[in-house]
């Protein structure tokens, strides 16, 4: 009895926050959803009406939140596999036998990882500069012209996408450097025995072994990247042409410039939903390859 | 044998070569920035783009702090992000602990309820929090960024992971000895779980000093701001003085660059242990 009360006071704090300063406000969420809560609401909460899918329905008319909803899958289905690409790449390295320093090595790469995601962007808005970036610079050395990064609705999410896995491909590295330690090295001995190469090695013994992992590891980026918000704030505020507006930008818009509180709400809801489905489907796939 | 031991050199060299590149393209931005910030005014934007200042200075240094007043913002974000970190922490690892050896009715069911809610991105609560905290008069306040972030799933779950591993004997024996639950808490759980406080800790506070959204949302007056709000707000001002933004990014990145250097260990083992969980 005693300890089930130290139980509870224990928990208690936690679970008050988290209710009062989540729960509470996913539900709220869900209901304004379900409003036309904005301006005039705010300042008088009896301006508030109940208009069920109009919100929603709404939102589907709008050729913004399409703009934007594309412009985020453009984010996540180039984004993730090329950094998922990236981060697999350089565990291959760091956990080959023939690999110095390999310390130095992981933290260099994990460094971006802990950096300000908009201090960083800000660095990145000068390297890309069309007259006087690094980057263009050393284009020029190949005999590429000046390419307008930012300027340019063609190149603008490109050039978020390569800024995001230059700042994230560390995290999954680790992760998936931790998941090719675990496999048992007699398995690679047995394989050399029998003469196999290094590529037919990775096909048949990494890769399967490593499923899991890379599973886990595409779900949390995944989820990641459909968040896409600091990023064309500080590089693009959404230029040019609307083609980095991401989906939390519209609902940041929504929200907070235009106080359309009850759409945001929608939108937010949305953008779950989706988040939700692309994950579930992502599991479903790995089962079914038997990866999980 | 010697073709084997050849082949085998060169290997070696392919994979260090790429280890070398991947390195330098982690880091070059990083140093760029740490470069320009002590380049005189004016002198980055050219072309061919200078590498390293011709002159060195910290007169950048010194605009930002005695001009744009800098040092306001890095105060701000020093004490939400230490107010939160201690806070969080003692609230966090009572819940774990609680939800790994205290029994108490509804345990599992809650903490059920508590991994399936990490699936719901924080984003979709921002909208009733703000309106909350303007009931609650936390608009614009160091509270403001500080109340919602007291207590996280991620810490609960990295806490309780870890005390399952204490014996019960070692509470069961003190509480035949006549100690409260407390007093077991804090001189017997807490010095066991140091390991995992400080995981939690860099965490926390790295996650906290990073955070753009919620505080960019929740402070509306640019004294509040903190040091992510504040640059992302002068940038646009003061989008031709490269030298000094770069200082400003250097004074942003440094501190959770330095924690990182030194509890590395600490922070990536949090990293595997929270990616477990999914």
């Amino acid at each position: 009895m005693k300890k089930s009360l130290a139980g509870w006071a224990f928990a208690g704090p936690a679970l008050i926050v988290l209710g009062l300063f989540f729960g509470v406000p996913v539900l709220e969420a869900f209901c304004l959803s379900f409003s036309d809560f904005d301006l005039y609401a705010l300042a008088d909460w009896r301006n508030l009406r109940f208009t069920g899918l109009h919100n929603y329905l709404d939102l589907l008319q709008t050729p913004l939140f399409w703009k934007s909803l594309g412009n985020t899958f453009y984010f996540v289905v180039v984004g993730v596999p090329l950094s998922i690409a990236i981060s697999l790449g350089a565990a291959l390295l760091l956990n080959s036998a023939a690999a110095r320093v390999k310390g130095f090595f992981r933290t260099a790469m994990f460094a971006p990882v802990v950096t300000t995601v908009v201090a960083v962007a800000v660095i990145w808005k000068y390297l890309f500069h069309t007259s006087y970036g690094l980057v263009n610079w050393a284009l020029a050395h190949f005999g590429i012209g000046a390419v307008d990064w930012f300027g340019n609705p063609h190149w603008a999410m490109p050039t978020i996408i390569l800024f995001a896995v230059w700042k994230n491909f560390g995290y999954n590295m680790v992760i998936l450097l931790a998941g090719l330690q675990s496999i048992p090295q007699d398995l690679y001995e047995a394989a050399r025995i029998d003469g196999a190469s290094r590529w037919r090695q990775f096909l048949h013994i990494t890769l399967p072994l490593l499923g899991p992992v890379l599973m886990v590891v595409g779900v949390i980026t995944v989820s990641g990247y459909f968040q896409l918000f600091a990023e064309p704030y500080v590089m693009t505020q959404g230029e040019p042409l609307q083609s980095t507006v991401s989906v939390l930008y519209f609902m940041f818009d929504e929200g907070f410039k235009w106080w359309n509180l009850g759409r945001a709400s929608a939108v937010a809801f949305l953008l779950f939903a989706i988040i939700l489905a692309v994950t579930a489907l992502l599991l479903r796939f790995g089962r079914k390859r038997d990866l999980l | 044998m010697t073709r084997a031991a050849g082949e085998s050199h060169w290997h070696a060299l392919l994979i260090n070569s790429a280890l070398v590149l991947l390195a330098l393209v982690a880091l070059a931005p990083l140093l760029w920035m740490l470069s320009v910030s002590f380049m005189p005014a004016g002198t980055a934007s050219h072309f061919p783009p200078p590498l390293l200042p011709a002159r060195f200075t910290l007169e950048n240094y010194r605009d930002l702090f005695e001009r744009i007043g800098i040092g306001r913002y890095l105060l701000n974000s020093v004490a939400i992000a230490a107010a939160v970190t201690m806070l969080s922490l003692l609230i966090n690892t009572m819940a774990g602990y609680a939800f790994a050896k205290l029994k108490f009715r509804g345990r599992e069911g809650i903490f059920a309820v508590l991994l399936a809610a990490l699936v719901i991105p924080a984003q979709v609560t921002m909208l009733p929090l703000f309106l909350m905290m303007k009931q609650l008069h936390l608009v614009n306040t160091y509270g403001g960024v500080v109340v919602p972030a007291l207590a996280t799933v991620f810490g609960i779950f990295l806490v309780r992971q870890y005390a399952r591993s204490i014996p019960d004997e070692l509470m069961e024996a003190a509480r035949i000895d006549g100690a409260g639950e407390l007093r077991i808490f804090f001189q017997i759980v807490l010095p066991m779980l140091k390991p995992v406080l400080v995981t939690l800790a860099i965490f926390t506070f790295l996650g906290a000093w990073n955070d753009f959204m919620w505080p960019l949302i929740v402070l509306t007056d640019a004294s509040n701001y903190t040091l992510p709000v504040a640059l992302a707000s002068l940038s646009r001002e003061h989008i031709q003085d490269v030298e000094m933004m770069m200082a400003g990014a250097v004074i942003t990145v440094l501190p959770v660059l330095a924690l990182f250097l030194v509890l590395q260990r600490y922070y990536i083992q949090g990293l595997l242990l929270g990616s477990v969980k999914a």
